[in-house]
């Protein structure tokens, strides 16, 4: 694990002992069967703002505590080993960082300070595909007297039911597939013209489908440059997939968990199962890949407070190696629980569920080992 | 005549029998799709179930006598063949539960003449369905140290205990259940293999729920139920070398990696083309995913020659051998990894669970996938197939456990 400061220690064990106490498993399979319309609970959501989560990557002038994200990134392993479900990464992650890298004074002096008072919920729209392909981008912002007009569709975005406030990439320029062109506009989530749908996901979270027909924005709607928004959306989607990833690191650090916990128990033959050979190297394996994975985690999420230049590398390498971590950890949590595993009582499923989506979310392995050769320049 | 040209004749009269007797609109279904709730489709079924059953082409390697139809393997593959070319299946199987595939081919080869008369027509029908009363929570892979127990009362058993995972025992009439009728003696060798009718009083069963969200298989209690001495299969207490032999006949038949086109399923390639797009030279764009599909492809391909090979070395005999591990291993890694690359190249649209965002082919291929992770658990898990292969094939000492 990364040297923590005092305070990023204080975080962790506080983010620790909330989620186990206020935020388990039990509580997220109870959200599931509720279908709640958000899908989260409300008092979950308030207390993370309580906490003051809602503003750890925020500057203290717009009402956060600036305390980066890897701090941030400390809460997100925890929440991920509970699958606690909130919107804290759309929006005070995600969202707060499109504005805190794009943003003018003026939204960033309307919006901060209330992503840190959980007030507004501000999430990324950004694909328009089943994969992510950001560069895709079809959608259309065509200039109008005072503003801009948006016709599409956007998909797969995170609460985007919960949502008061969308930062959608649009096309003023170009062509699908390229990556100069695109904008990014901040749109309130009730705007005329927008319809929102929920999709169903397997791991029971709000996503939505929103569709923008004619919808009007101001000029001053605008994230960032007009035409020059995709480095912005890189930049913003890169703090995503590191916390992303810290998230992923928390939900395979509770399969492995619960995986070594079985071997140590369960019996077979007059002996624990782990005493198998074949399943003692697994374990080793995986907790290898754990470790390795951690410490891209922990590498790219310091390289974003730190500013450093290779941080979309390292961010596309947590992604990347993280996943793999994540599909093998959730592969063997199944099998090596055997039938128990395939049983919808017990929780492996939920992670095994969640553990796709996340892979899915932000670039896959591919697009990520694709982007690390890019970034490498071959 | 030669056997080739029997072979061609018994092929072109196979043709003919299908054509005149498949009902068309089952054309390309899948028995699931079926079993859900058209009842036109249905009652289509029930006459191609009742036709088959008549020919004896449900178990055609069964002995006329008992329902099937006297035929060599050979020819049943023939049979296979000519039923996928025209999108036709055999429903049999999958009606009779474990009864075909399982209890079946071993009480052939362990049965009393009573029993096979009493027991084998009902399966090669598909009129009575069979569960498999094995696992119990304690005895899983290690089946042996099961405590269900069965006390000898002079013309029947009187069976007390709990099995897990029965799949199918809320729809089955009969169980196949291993028990300890001589707790004295040594794990291995107090064990008998005894048939139960599930509907009577002693019999109870919770179906449990699954991460697919079926909710295929059961917790069974036993309570007092009775089984009769004659349907004791094979010697008792030597239900042991029964059930090695039973768990042969599961492993073969999950040898087969999906090779069934089922509602015309697209082809894995096809589908990628489709959602992921292709650079202007027809290939695939994501270069990354192109080689994981190729490689599965590849390895589809090699178990499907390796199915070939060793039915041609055994001279069209599909052995029960220690080969069976190795097929089922790699066919349920060929389906699995299918699985996963089916969901990854729909991306979004391959991780949804219900509503109007998903087509339903989507929706059905997140099930299968979660599914699809009982195959490397169920019939001996992939670390017990591997003990098999390294003990059985492979001579090298035994760990853990006789294969
Ligand atoms: C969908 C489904 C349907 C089923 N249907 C039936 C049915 O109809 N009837 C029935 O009786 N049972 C059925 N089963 C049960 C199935 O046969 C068992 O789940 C299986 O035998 C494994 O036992 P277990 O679940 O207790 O796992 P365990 O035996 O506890 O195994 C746990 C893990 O340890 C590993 N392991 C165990 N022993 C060894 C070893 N010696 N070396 C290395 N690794 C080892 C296993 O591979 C597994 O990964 C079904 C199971 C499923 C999932």
């Amino acid at each position: 694990m990364a040297a923590l400061s005092e305070e990023q220690s204080i975080i962790r064990d506080q983010a620790k002992a909330w989620a186990v106490e206020q935020a388990p498993v039990q509580a997220f399979r109870a959200v599931r069967d509720a279908h709640l319309p958000g899908a989260f609970e409300p008092k979950t959501w308030a207390a993370m703002a309580e906490l003051g989560w809602t503003g750890i990557v925020i500057p203290e002038a717009y009402g956060g505590s600036d305390l980066g994200y890897l701090t941030f990134g400390l809460v997100l392993e925890e929440l991920g080993r509970n699958l606690t479900a909130a919107p804290l990464f759309a929006s005070a992650l995600v969202g707060a960082s499109a504005l805190l890298l794009g943003g003018n004074e003026a939204q960033k002096r309307a919006l901060l300070p209330e992503i840190a008072k959980g007030q507004a919920i501000v999430t990324l729209a950004v694909d328009e595909g089943p994969r992510h392909a950001p560069a895709a981008t079809a959608m259309t912002a065509v200039a109008e007297a005072g503003g801009f007009r948006l016709d599409g569709e956007k998909t797969f975005v995170l609460e985007g039911m919960a949502a008061t406030h969308l930062i959608v990439a649009a096309r003023t320029a170009g062509r699908p597939g390229e990556t100069a062109g695109i904008t990014l506009f901040l749109v309130p989530a009730d705007a005329a013209g927008i319809r929102r749908a929920p999709i169903g996901t397997m791991d029971s979270r709000g996503y939505a489908t929103i569709r923008f027909d004619g919808v009007a924005v101001p000029a001053d709607a605008v994230l960032g440059a007009v035409d020059g928004g995709f480095p912005l959306l890189d930049a913003t989607m890169d703090r995503a997939r590191a916390g992303l990833a810290a998230e992923m690191l928390g939900t395979a650090a509770a399969a492995f968990d619960l995986t070594l916990d079985y071997l140590k128990t369960r019996k077979q033959f007059g002996r624990v199962i782990g005493s198998f050979q074949a399943l003692g190297h697994r374990a080793a394996a995986l907790f290898s890949s754990l470790e390795l994975a951690r410490s891209c985690v922990e590498a790219a999420l310091q390289a974003l407070d730190d500013g450093a230049p290779d941080a979309a590398q390292l961010c596309s390498l947590a992604k990347a190696r993280m996943g793999e971590c994540l599909y093998d950890m959730s592969n063997d949590l199944i099998q090596i629980h055997g039938g128990i595993g395939m049983t919808d009582e017990f929780d492996a499923g939920l992670y095994l569920k969640r553990a796709r989506v996340l892979e899915a979310a932000f670039g896959n392995r591919a697009f990520h080992r694709d982007r690390y050769a890019r970034l490498l320049g071959y | 005549m030669n056997a080739s040209v029997e072979q061609q004749a018994f092929r072109s009269d196979a043709r003919d029998w299908l054509a005149a007797n498949f009902p068309p609109a089952l054309k390309d279904k899948s028995y699931r799709a079926l079993a859900d709730k058209d009842p036109a489709l249905a009652a289509d079924l029930e006459v191609w179930r009742s036709r088959l059953a008549g020919k004896g082409w449900g178990a055609p390697t069964w002995p006329a006598e008992y329902g099937g139809a006297g035929l060599g393997h050979p020819q049943a593959k023939v049979i296979q063949e000519e039923m996928e070319a025209i999108g036709a299946f055999n429903p049999i199987p999958t009606l009779a539960g474990m009864g075909v595939t399982m209890v079946g081919p071993t009480m052939l080869e362990y049965g009393t003449d009573d029993q096979k008369a009493r027991h084998l027509r009902g399966m090669a029908s598909g009129e009575v369905r069979w569960c498999l009363g094995l696992s119990e929570p304690n005895a899983g892979s290690d089946l042996a140290s099961l405590g269900t127990k069965a006390e000898d009362k002079g013309d029947h058993f009187v069976v007390n205990g709990q099995k897990i995972w029965t799949s199918g025992a809320d729809i089955s009439q009969w169980c196949g259940a291993l028990v300890r009728t001589d707790p004295a003696k040594p794990k291995r060798d107090g064990i008998s293999f005894v048939l139960l009718p599930m509907d009577q009083p002693g019999v109870r069963t919770r179906p449990i729920p699954l991460i697919s969200g079926a909710s295929p298989f059961c917790e069974t209690y036993f309570d007092d139920a009775r089984a009769d001495k004659a349907d004791l299969l094979g010697e008792l207490n030597d239900g042991w070398s029964v059930i090695k032999r039973l768990l042969q006949h599961e492993r073969q038949s999950q040898t087969s990696a999906g090779r069934r086109k089922l509602d015309n399923e697209e082809p894995l390639q096809d589908l990628a083309k489709r959602y992921v797009g292709t650079d202007a030279d027809g290939t695939l764009s994501d270069k990354d995913l192109r080689a994981r599909l190729t490689d599965n492809l590849m390895a589809a391909k090699a178990h499907e020659l390796t199915i070939a090979r060793i039915t041609a070395e055994a001279r069209g005999q599909v052995k029960v051998s220690a080969a069976a591990s190795i097929l089922k291993n790699s066919a349920t890694r060929v389906a699995q990894t299918k699985a996963e690359l089916k969901m990854e190249i729909m991306g979004a649209q391959g991780v949804g669970w219900d509503g109007e965002a998903y087509e339903a082919d989507e929706l059905a291929s997140v099930r299968e996938w979660l599914f699809g992770k009982a195959a490397s658990i169920y019939g001996g898990s992939f670390e017990v197939q591997y003990n098999i292969i390294s003990k059985n094939i492979l001579g090298l000492p035994e760990t853990t456990q006789k294969g």
